[in-house]
């Protein structure tokens, strides 16, 4: 929960959060090693000095140290746990439904657990989806459609199998279809982060919501063009969100122009942790304003009507949160003491 | 004397190299500090050593940026072989052996690649464009030009207009990129990525549109940056040497 100075509190959905293994005992080869260093690097370039971690901590962190980075420390009251497999990287998968839900077990008031497919497991992958929507009441699950699955390195949306896979998920009840999209789609001749193909089942699967993360970031522009014309496709600001710090001119900018484009209902705030913590974020974002020149041109401002739905509001309405039924549920359990705690202090 | 024309054949080779761009940042390959050696030997092959900022850069563009910048340095006319080799990525082996047997981009990926890079480079050539464009029409509005003189400018007028100093370099970058668009033989300063002219009741719009392009590029452009700091030293400056140092070279390659 965020108070601000006048007193009025915020309800905070991180929309993006990972309980990860990238250690080296977990690591199954040198691309395992790869991939949690790349995130180290988006880790430690954009966050602030006094928030960096070692490589150490960050290659693994035990359940008690997230939950207190996000509710304690950070002002996050919820958190869609985002599952991602890279069995061909990690011994034992890096953040698999399995390994979420025993947070989101421990902890049920606080996490959303979402799944996720590939389209190439095929009948396999599907009975698992029917299995997994089952055990673990999915509402949405992430698809991470760089990942490589032995000879293949990846896949695209409106492949025949994954059109399988999301008419599955509809039946399934699965509404929220988080997308990251990766380095390595085929063929690699193409714009492998192109959302042209994110574009087309938009449009084929009306009743699903598309949440694109890191709002297509690199294709930002390319991003912004298909959220304007599908109404049910939003942005995730994890990776762009950071930028708060480092650039904070080309945050306005990316503000301003997703605000001109989507609107301030599809924006959707994600920490991206344990790539960052929500702490900070929240504190600078909180604060910013997009400047007067910008929001000139482009009519964007960043109200705190806006901040609202961007930081809670629009992921509570795509997940069916009675926001005040489930801070009672927070509250019931002592998850707002250390709130009570600071206000008296203050 | 062999030292000073070591030091010259590397100048002219970083020279090749800064025409080289990357296609997704449209800035050059040596600005963006991707190039981390250059090595001339006594029988004037080319030695070219590149790193990106992540392990994980998309295997087009990486191939691309190589295959420029194999071509580039093939056209100084002393340059007897040029040898481009990527370092620490996930395509490092498949890339360099391609390029040493001078393979095509689909014959280095065989089954994973339908076609060249033809249509990708197309793309980020015009969104190079876009971008270039885009700069100089604000920069020319905000000097007071007006949206109904600006789209009929005619090309031969363009460049006979006043610049500032920032305006020229706008200017430029523009008619590097001008040609991606337009006819050889068009008439108009300033036609859209299709060809087709531009019109003034639009054209602020039109301006305001391009700038998602800009915006994503200067975005990519800080992030990979950033990401090649964390990952390798660009402090270290890699820059064509000058005397002094230049007697080593020399006696390196003797």
């Amino acid at each position: 929960m965020y108070r601000t100075a006048s007193g009025e509190e915020i309800f905070v959905i991180d929309g993006h959060t990972h309980f990860w293994d990238g250690s080296p005992a977990n690591q199954k080869n040198v691309h395992g090693k790869q991939f949690i260093e790349c995130f180290y690097a988006y880790h430690a370039n954009l966050s602030p000095p006094e928030e960096k971690w070692t490589l150490e901590q960050f290659e693994k962190y035990d359940a008690q140290t997230m939950h207190d980075d996000l509710f304690v420390r950070g002002y996050d009251d919820m958190a869609i746990l985002q599952s991602t497999y890279l069995t061909d990287f990690y011994n034992n998968g890096f953040n698999t439904v399995e390994r979420n839900s025993a947070l989101k077990k421990k902890h049920p008031e606080r996490f959303i657990l979402n799944g996720a497919f590939d389209p190439r497991d095929g009948n396999k992958g599907l009975e698992q989806l029917h299995a997994d929507a089952e055990k673990y009441k999915l509402q949405g699950v992430k698809l991470y459609t760089a990942e490589w699955r032995g000879e293949s390195k990846g896949y695209r949306l409106d492949d025949k199998d994954s059109y399988k896979f999301l008419e599955a998920a509809q039946k399934l009840g699965i509404k929220n279809i988080h997308v990251h999209k990766g380095p390595t789609i085929i063929p690699l001749n193409k714009d492998s982060f192109a959302v042209g193909d994110i574009d087309d089942v938009a449009t084929s699967f009306q009743d699903l919501n598309f949440i694109v993360e890191h709002c297509g970031l690199p294709r930002l522009d390319d991003f912004c063009w298909i959220a304007t014309q599908e109404t049910n496709v939003y942005g995730g600001i994890a990776v762009a969100l950071p930028f708060i710090h480092t650039r904070p001119a080309y945050f306005a900018h990316v503000m301003a122009e997703l605000l001109f484009w989507i609107g301030p209902d599809k924006i959707l705030y994600g920490s991206d942790y344990g790539i960052w913590t929500p702490k900070w974020l929240i504190d600078k974002f909180m604060a910013f304003e997009i400047p007067e020149e910008l929001s000139k041109e482009t009519g964007s401002v960043l109200t705190l009507e806006t901040k609202k739905k961007i930081l809670g509001l629009n992921a509570a309405r795509l997940y069916d949160i009675d926001i005040e039924a489930q801070k009672k549920r927070i509250d019931a359990i002592g998850g707002y003491q250390h709130l009570a705690a600071a206000h008296a202090a203050e | 004397m062999a030292a000073a024309i070591n030091d010259d054949r590397q100048a002219q080779i970083w020279a090749r190299l800064q025409t080289v761009t990357d296609p997704e940042l449209d800035e050059p390959v040596t600005d963006l500090k991707f190039v981390t050696a250059v090595e001339v030997d006594a029988d004037n092959r080319v030695r070219i050593g590149f790193r990106l900022p992540t392990y994980w850069c998309a295997a087009n563009f990486s191939f691309l940026m190589a295959d420029d910048m194999r071509r580039a340095v093939l056209e100084l006319p002393w340059v007897e072989a040029v040898e481009v080799t990527l370092g620490e990525h996930m395509y490092a082996d498949k890339i360099n052996a391609g390029l040493a047997q001078g393979l095509s981009f689909q014959e280095t990926f065989g089954d994973e690649a339908d076609g060249d890079l033809d249509e990708v480079r197309r793309t980020f050539l015009l969104k190079a464009f876009q971008r270039r464009q885009a700069a100089l029409l604000a920069h020319l509005l905000d000097a007071g030009h007006r949206p109904e003189a600006l789209v009929t400018l005619r090309f031969d007028d363009l460049t006979q207009l006043r610049f500032d100093e920032a305006g020229t370099t706008l200017l430029g970058r523009y008619l590097e990129r001008r040609a991606v668009a337009a006819a050889a033989d068009e008439p108009l300063a300033f036609v859209d990525a299709d060809g087709d002219p531009l019109h003034a009741e639009t054209l602020l719009t039109y301006v305001r549109a391009l700038r998602r392009v800009d915006v994503n590029a200067e975005f990519n452009s800080a992030l990979c940056r950033g990401l090649l700091h964390v990952r390798f030293d660009t402090e270290t400056p890699i820059t064509p040497r000058r005397t002094g140092l230049a007697d080593q070279t020399s006696q390196l390659s003797a």
